[in-house]
Order: C-alpha cells, then sequence, then structure tokens
C-alpha cells in the first residue's frame, strides 16, 4: 500500500487567549490517500479552519503529528515548511488572492519564482497551465480586468503550477454565484480525476457534493467521516 | 529568481509613483547637498592650497627686532639689525636653501602717462627662487646687478596692467623716484597672498639699488627683513634651531637676553589656514549629511507603509512558497532602489549646481571622485539600514495573521 497524501495522528492545536488555553482542536486523527477528493464541513468554530491551517503547513501543531507524503511536518523549521508549500501543496483561497499588480501570467508563474526556475520555463508553464483552465488569452491582463470566476481559474492554474500532489481549497466557491461554482467545481473534479488529491473546506452540502468522501467537524473534533451519497439529481 | 526580483522591486515603484517620487526627493536632496557641499569645501581647500603654494615652500621670515630710543620701543622690524653678511652666514648653514634679505616699501612709478603706487622690493637673486616666482618673459637680475646697483627691475602683472596697459613692458624705461630703471623681467601671476594682499602689485629691484637710489636709508647693508628657506620640511626644525644659535652669536647676544629677531615659520600659518579650511568642508558635509539621514527616515517611513499595505499580499506569497529571506530580499531591494536611484538624480543635481555655482560665481569648485563614490556609498548604506528594519518585519509576518489581513 503507498503512503498516505495526508495522515494525522493525534494532532491538536490550543491558542492562548485572556480566558487561558483555548483548545482549537482536540487530538485529531485523519487519513488521506492519493487520489481523494474530501470535503471538510462544520459550522464555524469547529475547528476546521485551524485544521486546515495546519494542512497546509502554515502553522505548526501543539502536539500530535502530521505527516505530509511522509514527511512529518511538526520537525521542520519555517523556511522548510515554505519550501514544503511550494513543492507539495497548492492553495486556492476564497478571496482569489491574485496579486492585483502583476499580470494573469506572472500571477500564476509566482511559485516558480520561489522555486528557483529561470524566467523562459517560468513563462512556458504559466502559459500552460492558464490553458488548461481555459484563460490562455487573458495571459497579460491584470486580475481586476476578468471576472471573479476566472480570477478562481487563475488561482488554480496557480496552485497547479508545481505540480503539487495536493491541493488544499479554503470555500473556493464562497465568492462566486451558484453557477460559476458549479464550473469551479467541476473543474476540480476534473483535476481530481487526472490524479490530484484535493482537501476543500466548504459549508455548503452542494459544494460537498462534488467531493467522494465529507469529513465533519465540531468543537475541535471530527464527528463524522462517510463517503458523499449519490446525488439524486445527477 | 535575483532578476525576477529586481523587476517585482520596479513595479513595486512604479505602483504608487507620486510616493515613490516623494521618498525619492528626501535622497535626493540629501545626495544633492552632499555633493555640492563638499564640492564647495574642497573647492576651497583647493584655494587655499594654490595660495599657499604661490608663496613658497619651507620658508621662513626672519624679522628684525624691537628697538628702544629714549624709552620708545618700536615693535617688531623696528630697526634694521638684519645685515647682509648675516644672511651670508646663515645660507651657510645646514638645511638653508636659500636666504634673500629685503628691503621694501611703497612708491610712486611713472612710466609715460601713467602713474601707479606699488610695493617696491629690494632684494638678491635668491629672492625669486625662495618664492618659487618665474618670468613670463625676460630676464631675472643677477648677483652682479646687486653689486653694482644696477637700475633693472622685474614687473608684476598688476603693476604692468596699471602701467604699461597693452604696451610690452620688457625693455621699457619706467621711474621709481625720478630714478630711471630698465624693465628686464615680466613676473608670473601668483594672486592673492592669504591675507588677501595682490602679490602681483610689485616691482623687484636689486637690494642695492633699492637702498641707494630709492629708498636712501643710512643704514646700506641692514635690512628689517630677511626670507629664509629650508630645503624640506623636515629640515625646518634644525634650521630654526641653527640659525637662532647663529644670530644670537654673531649679535652678541648674552644667555639672559632675549633674541633681538623673530623667526616666523609661514609653513606653519599655512597649515593653519589649511586646517580652517579642512575643517569648514568637513562641517558642510556633515551639515549635508543630517539630509541624507532625514531622507533615509522617509524611506524607512514608506517602507513601514508598504509593508503594512502589503500584509495580505505578503501571506499570499508565503502561502505559495516565499522564504523569511525571500521576503526580506524583496523590501530591501525595493528600498534600495528608491536610495540608490533617487541617489543618482542627487548625484546629477548635486553636480549640476557645483557647475552652476562655478558658472555663476568665481568660487573655486572641486567634484572629487571620492566624494561623490562616497556619497553613492552612503546613500546604498542608507537603503540598507533604514530598510532592513520593515523588510524585516515583513518577514517576520505570521502567513496566516497575513493572509486574513484585509
Amino acid at each position: 500500500m503507498s503512503e498516505a497524501v495526508i495522515r494525522v495522528v493525534g494532532l491538536g492545536k490550543s491558542y492562548t487567549t485572556a480566558a487561558g488555553l483555548f483548545p482549537a482542536l482536540k487530538a485529531v486523527d485523519l487519513r488521506v490517500d492519493a487520489g481523494e477528493f474530501v470535503a471538510i464541513m462544520g459550522p464555524s468554530g469547529s475547528g476546521k479552519s485551524t485544521f486546515m491551517n495546519l494542512l497546509g503547513c502554515l502553522d505548526t501543531p501543539t502536539h500530535g503529528d502530521y505527516f505530509l507524503v511522509g514527511r512529518n511536518v511538526a520537525q521542520l523549521d519555517k523556511d522548510q515548511l515554505a519550501v514544503l508549500r511550494n513543492r507539495t501543496i497548492g492553495f486556492v483561497f476564497q478571496g482569489f488572492n491574485l496579486l492585483p499588480r502583476m499580470t494573469l501570467e506572472d500571477n500564476v508563474a509566482l511559485p516558480l519564482v520561489y522555486a528557483g526556475v529561470d524566467r523562459d520555463s517560468r513563462r512556458a508553464r504559466a502559459r500552460q497551465e492558464l490553458g488548461r483552465v481555459g484563460l490562455a488569452d487573458y495571459a497579460s491582463s491584470l486580475p481586476s480586468r476578468i471576472s471573479g470566476g476566472q480570477q478562481q481559474r487563475v488561482a488554480i492554474a496557480r496552485a497547479l503550477i508545481n505540480s503539487p500532489p495536493l491541493i488544499l481549497a479554503d470555500e473556493p466557491t464562497g465568492n462566486l454565484d451558484s453557477q460559476t461554482s458549479e464550473e469551479i467545481m467541476t473543474l476540480f473534479a476534473g483535476l481530481n480525476r487526472q490524479g490530484i488529491t484535493i482537501v476543500l473546506v466548504t459549508h455548503e452540502n452542494d459544494i460537498a457534493a462534488h467531493a467522494q468522501r465529507q469529513v465533519r467537524f465540531r468543537d475541535g473534533r471530527i464527528v463524522s467521516d462517510q463517503p458523499t451519497p449519490a446525488r439524486e439529481s445527477a | 529568481m535575483r532578476k525576477a526580483m529586481l523587476g517585482e522591486a520596479w513595479r513595486a515603484m512604479g505602483a504608487n509613483r507620486l510616493r515613490t517620487v516623494l521618498t525619492m526627493l528626501g535622497m535626493v536632496i540629501g545626495v544633492g547637498s552632499v555633493v555640492l557641499m563638499l564640492a564647495i569645501g574642497q573647492g576651497a581647500q583647493y584655494a587655499v592650497a594654490q595660495t599657499i603654494s604661490t608663496m613658497g615652500s619651507n620658508l621662513y621670515i626672519l624679522i628684525s627686532g624691537s628697538t628702544s630710543a629714549s624709552g620708545l620701543r618700536s615693535g617688531g622690524g623696528g630697526g634694521p639689525t638684519l645685515t647682509v653678511a648675516d644672511g651670508e652666514a646663515i645660507s651657510e648653514l645646514d638645511g638653508v636653501a636659500n636666504v634673500a634679505p629685503v628691503h621694501q616699501g611703497t612708491q610712486q612709478l611713472v612710466y609715460g602717462a601713467n602713474n601707479w603706487n606699488t610695493t617696491v622690493v629690494g632684494t638678491t637673486p635668491n629672492y625669486l627662487e625662495a618664492r618659487a616666482w618665474t618670468l613670463v618673459s625676460g630676464y631675472p637680475f643677477g648677483d652682479s646687478d646687486v653689486r653694482s646697483a644696477t637700475r633693472v627691475a622685474l614687473i608684476g602683472q598688476t603693476a604692468v596692467d596699471n602701467l604699461f596697459g597693452s604696451d610690452d613692458p620688457l625693455g621699457k624705461t619706467l621711474r621709481i623716484r625720478q630714478s630711471p630703471f630698465v624693465v628686464v623681467g615680466v613676473l608670473g601671476r601668483k594672486g592673492q597672498n592669504l591675507d588677501g594682499r595682490d602679490q602681483d602689485d610689485t616691482v623687484i629691484i636689486p637690494l642695492t639699488t633699492a637702498q641707494r637710489k630709492v629708498f636712501g636709508t643710512p643704514f646700506v647693508g641692514s635690512v628689517r627683513l630677511m626670507m629664509v628657506q629650508a630645503t624640506s620640511a623636515e629640515a625646518m626644525p634644525l634650521v630654526e634651531k641653527s640659525l637662532t644659535a647663529l644670530l644670537r652669536q654673531r649679535h652678541r647676544i648674552r644667555e639672559d637676553q632675549e633674541n633681538d629677531f623673530y623667526l616666523r615659520n609661514l609653513a606653519a600659518a599655512a597649515d593653519s589656514a589649511a586646517e580652517t579650511t579642512r575643517v569648514m568642508s568637513m562641517l558642510l558635509g556633515a551639515i549635508a549629511s543630517v539630509s541624507l539621514l532625514v531622507g533615509g527616515i522617509g524611506i524607512m517611513n514608506i517602507m513601514l507603509v508598504s509593508v503594512t499595505e502589503r500584509t495580505r499580499e505578503i501571506g499570499i506569497r508565503m502561502a505559495i512558497g516565499a522564504r523569511q529571506r525571500d521576503i526580506l530580499t524583496q523590501f530591501l531591494l525595493e528600498a534600495l532602489m528608491i536610495s540608490v536611484a533617487g541617489c543618482l538624480i542627487g548625484l546629477l543635481i548635486g553636480i549640476g549646481g557645483a557647475l552652476l555655482t562655478n558658472a555663476l560665481t568665481d568660487m573655486v569648485i572641486v567634484i572629487s571622485g571620492t566624494a561623490v563614490l562616497v556619497a553613492f556609498g552612503v546613500a546604498a548604506a542608507v537603503g540598507v539600514f533604514f530598510g532592513y528594519y520593515p523588510a524585516h518585519r515583513a518577514a517576520g509576518l505570521d502567513p496566516i495573521e497575513a493572509l486574513r489581513h484585509q
């Protein structure tokens, strides 16, 4: 059996607040294998954002272990985490998070700058990824010139450019209308079929229905973990 | 990667042009004023050095002491107690290059319809050598002229201008106190001395001629003034000691009596003048440096604002794999770029201002490569120094906090 993309053992995170130690996440166990499409759900304050930050190597746990593609992340320092994020994880955010002053091509190519790839290769690969999300014609536009749905496609192209095994999407359709959301989810499903592991946070059942597996959080714990029921409409 | 970062720094500068220009202005003014002030200061130093070099190097002026008659004491140079024989004895001393006894005073010169009051210097041929004074035309008089008290004259440029106008003075005859003198040489231009006196407003004639035919002194062969030149600056202390001993002996001064002469070290006077201008130019530079410092603080201020404004951008960059040193480099490069660009513009303005000052006034301006290089180095250092704190702050941001920043 191959190594899991994500393996989390007793993972927890506590914050120090004025009222004392607040456990945002309590001893979570989870395993996500290569090629899975997992939706993480739960009300706000359930700990799912904290969990996603830990999965994204943006934060370090207070206890437990996190193995990302076999590496124990808890032992890495900030710069090693940055390199790991760069090579292993593609981020897609709710607010798209493109850099407003850069062309779409430069936005998509930015992770390659930090990976130390030369200019010509950066450009070629950025164009290729833009083509993959259907926006090859907009390479030299600025993000403000295109729609929200298109911006999210560019963000997905950026997430894909370093060919990461894992994509983490945090409410990727939260700022989009339902039709555009549907298009973005179709895009994710297509990427998943190409073998990319996707973990997506959402609070909408419609969106979660695109995943194969749904994990629900409440009060810092996983309360349910089950395959998505067959869609009635599909 | 470095190239990509330079491109990004350039783009960030262009994103808010007015702000970038205003920030740069601090550096422009700072560097511009440093360059201009150093140019003026070094120009002043150069001008003083020029003046000093016209005096002649390693010079002493030997002045006869005060005399007293019926209780009235004269000042230094009161009586002609130095003799030509003293001068000859001094010239035998080790380390002495030239000795020139001088009898000078002002006299009215007449040439044709023109007349002009000027300083007449009666001396020996050594005088020209001691003062490093060259002729632009003609020949100097020699020792034989001094021995036979011939009526020959070397004439300075100012006297030439006022007496002869556009005529060539060489070979012409001018009159000093009714005595006719043939102009045998024209002196090169020396300009002002340290006291601001015009050194070219002069006529030099043989000492004997001056004493017998112009000034009519009863003490022929004695003078109030002598120029003594040492062979080198190192020889000066030795000359001072041996000259003093020699003169005390020749003038038969007892152990408990004071010298009847004064020895003035012109090199020391020159040094103090040079030191004064050096301090002045340093002061100018220091004042200008303050504006450079203010410019640097301006950069830090703007970079801090920029880091705050771009917190979210920093978060995004961190999420997609920027290491702390990548963020640090990015913001440091931006600060450096602003300060170096400001520095370049400031250099142009400073040099332009210096050239303009040179063109509009008669101030001497010296733009040295060192000053330009130092200004540039300081500007770069200011960029790094004042850019470091904001850049460090940016690099130290927590990616989650930064991403959440609106």
